[in-house]
C-alpha cells in the first residue's frame, strides 16, 4: 500500500486554492510515512477536525501547516514551506486547538434567508360523492354528507381548500356481534335493538352516519331471509334521520340478495351498499344501487390493482355515475398490516389526485378492525418480558383512534368505528387539521421549563 | 440523493467486477448503492485507490455528495445505543423507503428528587415490547434544565448519562447548557435548543463540543437563517424544530410547517432546510384536561408526524397508552415496503414436542407467525408448527385472497412429513380459517379442529380441547 508522504501531502495542500481544498476531505485511513516509520494520522486527528469541520480556509490551513510544521520539527525532517513563505501569511499562531476555537470570528448576524415552500398541484380531483337525500331530493334524510372533492393530500389545505372533512359512521348490527369489552360497554343497554342503537350513536355519541351491518342473514348464523332482514333498515331509517350505510355478513352467495332487497325498500334514501367484491355478484349489487339511485361501496383486499379493476367493471359495465362510487381497500389494524393499508391507500390517493381516472374516489375505512389487534382487548400481554400493557380500557381507544389517524393522513374520507371515544377524538384531529378549532395555546415552549 | 440510477453510479466505479464487495459486478454494486443497501465506501478498490491518488479521491469525494440522502442524517450519542436519524430520500414511504425511525426521547428534569428520577430512568431503560420476533425499545432521554442552576443541571445530566442512554439536552440558558455539555459532550449529545434569542452561544458550543445542535424557530425564514448561519460557520448536525404547537390552529400550524419544510427539502431540493425534524409531542400537557386527556393526546400529536416526517420526539408520559401505539406505529411507519415480512414456511418444533402433542398450522406473514410462536413458546406449549406459504400475508386476508388453501395444505404436510412425527391425524387451524375446515379435511383426510381467533387463547383452547374427545 503506497501511503502518502509528508512532502506529497504539502505538495498537496500548496497545490489546491482554497475552494479545492476544503473538497479534499481527509479521513482517518490516511498515513503519513514519514522516514519509514509510519504516523497513524489519527495522532494528527486535531487536523482533520479542523479542515473539515470549519469554513474558514485559509486560517486553517495555515494553522495545519504551523501544526505539521511543529510536528515535522520533533520529529526531525526538513519542511518545504519554510521555502514557501506566501503560503504561510501573517497567521495567528494556533498552539493549540481547543483555543483556537475560541479565537473563531463567529457571525454576530444571522445570514438572513428566506424559505420559499414548494408548491405542489395536482391536474386532478377526487370525485364528490353525497351520501343520503332530504326532502328536496325525495328522501327522509334531515341533512346530507359530501364525500371526497380534495385537490391535494388530506388536509393539505396550503396546497387547496379541503371542502369536505371526513365524515364517521358508527357500527351498528342486527345481532349481538362479538364485541370487546370496552366498547360493548358502551352499546350493553341497545344490543337487541338495532333502531334504539341508531339512535345512541347518533344522538349521544355524535355518528355523522350509521352502518347497518346485516350480519343476522349469514347461512351460519341465523340466515334471516332478506326480506326479513331489510325490516330493520326500514326501523332504522325511521330512528335516525341521518344518511344510512348498509352491510351484509359478507357471505358471497348471500349478500348480493340482501343487499338488493335493503336497496329496494331505502329507494330514494340514497345510502350506501356496503360492498361489491370482486369475488361475489358485484354486478348484481351494482345493478340494485344504480336502479334505487344509491352508492356502491367498491371493497378489494390490499390491492390497487384489483381496486382499479373492480372500479373500472362498476364504471363500464354496470354503468355506475361517477359520483356513486366509494373505495374501502382495506383497513387492517395498527400494528397488524396498518402498515399495507396505509401505504396501498396513499398510491391510490395520489394516482387519483395525478388523473388516474379508475382512482379518483373518495375511501372509506373499516377502522374498527383495530379491535383485532390483541393490543386493543388483550388484559394483558402474553409475553412475559414485556413491560405490563397497562389498564385496557385507555389501550382500546387510543388504538382505534390512531389506526383511523393514520388513514386519514393517507386520504380516507370515511370511517366506520365503534368506541365513542375515539369517535370524539378523531372527530376533533380531523376538526383541528381542518381548521375548525380555533384556540390554541399561548406559549408552546413553556413545556421546557415546566416543573412536573 | 442526487442520482438515481445505477448507471451515474457505475461510471464512478472501478468497473473491474472484481467481486470483493460481495456482489458480481460492479452494475450490482451500483444498483444497491442506489436503494441505499450499500455506500460507496463498501468498495474497497475504490477506497484504497482514493488513499492512494488524490485524484480519485476527489472522486470518491463526488461520489458520496452524489450519493448522500437528501436529508442529512444527525447521530445522537455514541456506541451501540446510538441514535441515527434523519437521512431520508423519500415524501412517500412507497417511492422507495423510509430509513431511521423517529428517535424517541422522554423527559426527566432536573428539579426532581433522586428516587423519582431513578424510577423513571428506569423504567425508560427496561422497557420492552415483543413485536414481530423482536423487542421493540426506547431510545434515550431528554433531560430538561427545570432548576436553572448549572451545577445541579450538570449533576442530573451526569447522573442520567450512567444509564448508557443517547440524551438531548434540554435548556435555553447557555451557562446550563456549557456546564451539562463539559460533563457529556463525549456522549454526543443533541442540544435543545438554539433560539433567535441564544443562538450566538449555542453556535460557539456546537463548534466548540463538536455535538448536533436543535434550531428552534416558528417562523421559517429566521429557523432557516438559524440553519444557513450555523452551516455556514462549520456546523454540520443540525436538527430543526418548527415548533410543535399542541392545539387548534397551532397544531395545524405546525403540521403545516412540518409538511411545507420536508417538501421544501426533497421535492424543492433547498438544501438548507434538509435536516432532520424535531417534534414536541409532550407540549400536550400544556393543553387544559385531564391525564388520559393529554396523554390521549400526545399520542396523537406523535402518531400525526411519526407518519408525517418527525425524526425526533421528546415524550412525557410513559404510559402504555401513549407508548404502545406509538412505537408499535413507528415500527409500522419504517417498516421497508420493498421487502415483505415473512419467514420461512416449513415445520417448527415448538418445545421440544413428541408425537401425542398438537399440530397447528399459521401463515409465513412474519408478524402472524412471530405472535402464534411466540404465544405458544412463552405458554410453555409443546406442539408442531406448520408454517404455510401465504407469499407473506394474513390468515383473514390469504383465506379470502387464495393463498391459504386446502390444497396448499395437503402439500405442506406432504413436505415436512409431519405424518411420520406424530401418532394422530388433528390439525389445530386458526378461527380466522374456520371455513377451510371441511375442505381441508376432505384434501388431507386429516380431522380438522377450528382453534380459537386470537392465538393468545391457544392455551384456554387447548385445556378444553387436546387431546380430542373422539
Ligand atoms: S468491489 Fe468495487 S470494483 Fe469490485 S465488483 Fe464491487 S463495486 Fe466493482
Amino acid at each position: 500500500m503506497k501511503k502518502f508522504t509528508l512532502e506529497e501531502f504539502l505538495e498537496l495542500l500548496k497545490k489546491y486554492n482554497v475552494e479545492e481544498i476544503e473538497g479534499v476531505k481527509i479521513e482517518g485511513d490516511l498515513e503519513i510515512e514519514l522516514e519509514g516509520s509510519s504516523v497513524d494520522l489519527s495522532a494528527i486527528a486535531p487536523l482533520y477536525s479542523m479542515l473539515s469541520e470549519f469554513g474558514n480556509f485559509l486560517y486553517h490551513a495555515n494553522m495545519a501547516l504551523g501544526y505539521l510544521q511543529r510536528l515535522s520539527a520533533a520529529l526531525g525532517i526538513p519542511t518545504p514551506f519554510a521555502a514557501q513563505p506566501q503560503l504561510a501569511p501573517a497567521a495567528p499562531a494556533a498552539p493549540e486547538a481547543a483555543p483556537a476555537v475560541e479565537e473563531l470570528k463567529l457571525p454576530t448576524e444571522l445570514v438572513k434567508a428566506k424559505f420559499e415552500p414548494y408548491k405542489e398541484e395536482y391536474p386532478s380531483k377526487i370525485e364528490e360523492v353525497v351520501l343520503g337525500a332530504t326532502k328536496a331530493d325525495g328522501g327522509s334524510r334531515d341533512y346530507t354528507i359530501t364525500l371526497g372533492g380534495e385537490r391535494s393530500l388530506a388536509f393539505y389545505t396550503f396546497d387547496a381548500p379541503q371542502p369536505h372533512l371526513p365524515a364517521i359512521a358508527i357500527d351498528v348490527f342486527d345481532r349481538k356481534p362479538m364485541l370487546a369489552k370496552a366498547v360493548r360497554v358502551h352499546y350493553e343497554d341497545v344490543l337487541d335493538n338495532p333502531a334504539e342503537w341508531a339512535r345512541k350513536c347518533v344522538k349521544k355519541f355524535g355518528a355523522d352516519l350509521v352502518t347497518l351491518h346485516l350480519i343476522s342473514t349469514d347461512p351460519l348464523l341465523d340466515d334471516t331471509p332478506a326480506s326479513e332482514a331489510v325490516k330493520v333498515l326500514e326501523d332504522v331509517l325511521q330512528a335516525v334521520k341521518c344518511p344510512i350505510i348498509v352491510g351484509g355478513s359478507g357471505n358471497k352467495e348471500k349478500d348480493p340478495e340482501v343487499l338488493e332487497k335493503a336497496a329496494e325498500v331505502a329507494e330514494g334514501e340514497r345510502i350506501m351498499l356496503a360492498s361489491a367484491t370482486l369475488d361475489m355478484d358485484w354486478e348484481r349489487i351494482a345493478n340494485a344501487a344504480k336502479k334505487y339511485g344509491h352508492v356502491v361501496l367498491s371493497w378489494t383486499q390490499m390491492d390497487i390493482n384489483n381496486q382499479k379493476t373492480l372500479n373500472r367493471y362498476l364504471l363500464k359495465r354496470v354503468g355506475m355515475p361517477r359520483d356513486s362510487i366509494v373505495m374501502d381497500p382495506t383497513t387492517a389494524a395498527l400494528g397488524y398490516g396498518l402498515d399495507y393499508a396505509f401505504t396501498n391507500m396513499e398510491r391510490i390517493r395520489i394516482s387519483g389526485l395525478k388523473g388516474d381516472t379508475d382512482l379518483n374516489f373518495p375511501m372509506s375505512s373499516g377502522t374498527t378492525n383495530a379491535w383485532g389487534a390483541r393490543e386493543a382487548w388483550m388484559i394483558d400481554s402474553p409475553i412475559e418480558e414485556d413491560t405490563p400493557w397497562g389498564p385496557r380500557e385507555l389501550r382500546g381507544p387510543i388504538w382505534e383512534i390512531i389506526t383511523g389517524l393514520t388513514l386519514s393522513l393517507a386520504g380516507v374520507d370515511l370511517f366506520m368505528m365503534m368506541h365513542p371515544v375515539a369517535v370524539a377524538v378523531l372527530k376533533e384531529v380531523f376538526n383541528t387539521l381542518g381548521g375548525n378549532v380555533k384556540e390554541s395555546v399561548a406559549d408552546p415552549g413553556e413545556w421546557i421549563f415546566m416543573e412536573v | 440523493m442526487k442520482v438515481k440510477s445505477p448507471l451515474e453510479v457505475y461510471n464512478y466505479l472501478p468497473r473491474t467486477n472484481c467481486g470483493e464487495c460481495g456482489f458480481d459486478t460492479c452494475m450490482s454494486f451500483a444498483a444497491h448503492i442506489i436503494d441505499r443497501s450499500v455506500t460507496p465506501l463498501d468498495c474497497k478498490p475504490l477506497v484504497e485507490e482514493a488513499k492512494k491518488d488524490p485524484k480519485a479521491k476527489k472522486k470518491l469525494e463526488e461520489l458520496l455528495e452524489l450519493t448522500a440522502p437528501e436529508i442529512a442524517e444527525v447521530v445522537i450519542g455514541v456506541g451501540d445505543n446510538a441514535v441515527k436519524i434523519g437521512g431520508e430520500e423519500v415524501l412517500h414511504r412507497h417511492e422507495l423507503t423510509f430509513f431511521n425511525p423517529t428517535g424517541f426521547f422522554y423527559d426527566v428534569w432536573d428539579t426532581m428528587d433522586d428516587k423519582a428520577l431513578e424510577e423513571r430512568c428506569e423504567r425508560v431503560v427496561s422497557y420492552k415490547k415483543f413485536y414481530v420476533g423482536n423487542f421493540l425499545t426506547l431510545d434515550g432521554f431528554a433531560v430538561r434544565c427545570t432548576s436553572g442552576d448549572p451545577k445541579r443541571y450538570r449533576e442530573v445530566v451526569k447522573k442520567v448519562a450512567s444509564y448508557g442512554k443517547p440524551m438531548i439536552l434540554v435548556a435555553l440558558d447557555p451557562e446550563c447548557m456549557k456546564a451539562a455539555l463539559e460533563e457529556v459532550a463525549d456522549q454526543r449529545p443533541l442540544m435543545y435548543a438554539a433560539t433567535e434569542g441564544n443562538w450566538k452561544e449555542f453556535l460557539k458550543m456546537a463548534l466548540e463540543y463538536k455535538v448536533p445542535v436543535t434550531l428552534r424557530a416558528k417562523d421559517l425564514d429566521v429557523l432557516k437563517s438559524m440553519a444557513v448561519t450555523f452551516k455556514q460557520a462549520g456546523v454540520k448536525d443540525i436538527v430543526l424544530d418548527p415548533v410543535t404547537e399542541p392545539l387548534g390552529e397551532g397544531l395545524k400550524g405546525t403540521f403545516e410547517r412540518v409538511i411545507q419544510l420536508r417538501r421544501t427539502a426533497i421535492a424543492g431540493q433547498d438544501k438548507d432546510v434538509a435536516y432532520p425534524i424535531m417534534i414536541t409531542p409532550i407540549a400536550a400537557w400544556l393543553i387544559e384536561g385531564d391525564e388520559v386527556t393529554k396523554s390521549y393526546w400526545e399520542a396523537v400529536i406523535a402518531s400525526m408526524f411519526i407518519v408525517k416526517y418527525g425524526d425526533v420526539m421528546i415524550f412525557r408520559s410513559l404510559d402504555q397508552h401513549v407508548v404502545m401505539p406509538t412505537i408499535t406505529l413507528r415500527f409500522n411507519i419504517y417498516t421497508d415496503p420493498r421487502t415483505p415480512v415473512q419467514v420461512e414456511p416449513g415445520l417448527r418444533a415448538i418445545n421440544d414436542p413428541g408425537p401425542d402433542d398438537p399440530v397447528f398450522i399459521t401463515t409465513n406473514f412474519a408478524l402472524t407467525y412471530y405472535t402464534v410462536e411466540s404465544d405458544l413458546t412463552s405458554g410453555g406449549i409443546k406442539g408442531w408448527l406448520l408454517v404455510l406459504n401465504t407469499e407473506g400475508l394474513g390468515v383473514e386476508v390469504s383465506v379470502a385472497g387464495g393463498q391459504f388453501t386446502a390444497s396448499k395444505v395437503k402439500e405442506l404436510i406432504e413436505e415436512t412429513k409431519i405424518e411420520e412425527k406424530v401418532n394422530h391425524r388433528y390439525l389445530v387451524i386458526p378461527g380466522l380459517a374456520a371455513r377451510l375446515q371441511g375442505a381441508i379435511e376432505d384434501e388431507t383426510g386429516w380431522k380438522v379442529l377450528v382453534g380459537p381467533m386470537d392465538s393468545g387463547r391457544i392455551k384456554g383452547w387447548l385445556e378444553k380441547n387436546w387431546p380430542p374427545k373422539e
